[in-house]
């Protein structure tokens, strides 16, 4: 089965030349595209176009291209990651759209995400709360037996399910406060679930909280937009736990 | 624990206990309100209110419960004004009534409006009980003891204003909406949530919140329809 061909598509993209500039939004056109055309190669033939008539291309981010690696980004048409649930931009594709549609296309907005130019925002504050304390210290020496610590396997499943954050800021893009408490609560979780993250788990959720409160993202109401956003679909109990973790390791103090 | 205040995390955790607080008193209050209801004479409701303004434990209590409602208020506000800030450029197109309750994206609003209803009622009736005196308090005999008849200050203002009626129907829907988010969302604050609960405290909440819009606008329907 081919896919249907959309005649027109009207294309309402934030341009912003730097970081100092003040940016705003500039209309383009695409025709005769096809619908199995995923939304980043539709912006790479728009690149195309515009290389040709001798403008800037729209600069935005992506990787893999295979919706694990938390490149790419986009707000499309007011939602993170566009219209489809569960999916990166990457793996979004035009037949989602109708024929003669018009797609606002906007970067992060969040005051710890600058725009660096155009969609692409800087998310080194993830980093920074990464640094801060989302590791487990290993001191060197032999590798230890994969058995020798036992976890219970809904621990894991847990763990992993925390694991699956692929850092891409949709969270904080969708939250009306820009909170990163999604992002933080998984990476948080990851390692509190398990024996090996546990010993660490009061020094980092304390640090990891204070460095994404420096950071000047928002605070968390509650409200779960993020997690239906989420293309990962980590769910908000993982904030009840981080809050969880976070009083416990203050109440020690 | 100096950090503990200005921290994120720590700012909700104490919204969640104060709204926990301020849940436990909604409680206390609806029950002694409900008497209204249940003695058309007045004279439970009397006797409860003359209990409230002796008991020293009340007493005490009074001056924390306004220290729970400025620290609810005050902590709202600091959450605000920070959210606010963390999105210094809005989005031209989103989507936020498809991501998130309307009572959970306007707590402050509600909250605001709840302030205002709150004034409005401590005029109406502490304010008269504790202070500037109303003639239909003149005092009245209940089992022997000379108390306030708060009956009559209460019924009153229900039996000759309609405007005051719905006025306080609306406040009783205000505080149910503020509840279907706030209930919830004070457990999750605090920790008290998992895949397993977060189920039930959103049934709970939901529940709560018709509990609370409903039993205090009972009050106000039970005058209107001539009942009292």
């Amino acid at each position: 089965m081919s896919d249907k061909i959309l005649k027109e598509l009207t294309l309402k993209i934030w341009r912003q030349k730097d970081a100092k500039a003040k940016g705003g939004f500039e209309t383009y056109k695409i025709r005769d595209i096809s619908g199995g055309t995923s939304f980043l190669e539709m912006l790479d033939i728009l690149n195309e176009q515009l290389v040709g008539e001798n403008k800037e291309p729209v600069a935005f981010d992506h990787d893999c291209r295979e919706g694990i690696c938390g490149m790419c980004s986009l707000f499309i048409n007011g939602r993170a990651h566009g219209p489809d649930d569960e999916v990166t931009t990457c793996q979004l594709h035009l037949r989602r759209f109708k024929d003669g549609e018009t797609i606002t296309i906007e970067p992060w907005r969040s005051g710890a995400f600058p725009v660096i130019k155009d969609l692409i925002v800087d998310r080194k504050a993830f980093e920074k709360i990464q640094q801060a304390g989302g590791y487990v210290s290993v001191t060197t020496g032999g590798v230890p037996d994969g058995n020798a610590i036992p976890v219970p396997s809904e621990k894991a499943e847990e763990a992993m399910d925390a694991a699956a954050c692929i850092g891409c800021g949709a969270c904080v893009a969708t939250c009306k406060n820009s909170s990163a408490m999604l992002f933080v609560a998984a990476k948080v979780s990851q390692l509190a679930l398990l024996p090996q993250g546990k010993i660490e788990a009061a020094r980092r959720a304390k640090a990891m909280v204070a460095k994404m409160d420096e950071l000047g993202f928002g605070n968390c109401t509650n409200t779960g937009a993020c997690e239906s956003e989420c293309p990962k679909k980590i769910s908000i109990e993982h904030i009840a736990r981080l809050n969880r973790e976070y009083l416990k390791a203050k109440l020690q103090e | 624990m100096n950090s503990f205040i200005t921290s994120s995390i720590g700012k909700k955790a104490i919204m969640g206990v104060s709204g926990f607080f301020l849940v436990s008193f909604l409680c206390v209050h609806l029950t002694a309100n409900l008497m209204i209801v249940a003695d058309s004479s007045g004279e439970t409701f009397n006797e409860v209110c003359h209990f409230m303004a002796t008991n020293p434990i009340v007493r005490v209590i009074e001056p924390v419960l306004a220290l729970g409602f400025l620290l609810h208020i005050a902590l709202a506000s600091w959450l605000t004004l920070q959210n606010r800030a963390a999105r210094p450029v809005k989005y031209a197109r989103s989507n936020q009534s498809g991501n998130a309750s309307w009572a959970s994206r306007n707590m402050y609003i509600l909250g605001a409006l709840i302030l205002v209803f709150l004034l409005l009622h401590l005029w109406n009736f502490w304010w008269k009980i504790k202070f500037a005196g109303d003639p239909l308090l003149a005092q009245t005999e209940v089992d022997g003891t000379l108390m306030e008849n708060t009956y009559a200050l209460v019924s009153g203002l229900f039996k000759t204003s309609v405007a005051y009626c719905v006025l306080y129907i609306l406040g009783g829907i205000l505080l149910g909406l503020h509840l279907t988010h706030g209930f919830g969302a004070a457990f999750q604050s605090v920790g008290l949530s998992n895949r397993v609960w977060r189920k039930r405290w959103a049934v709970l909440g939901v529940l709560f919140a018709v509990v609370i819009a409903a039993g205090f606008s009972i009050i106000p329907v039970y005058f209107l329809l001539g009942l009292g």
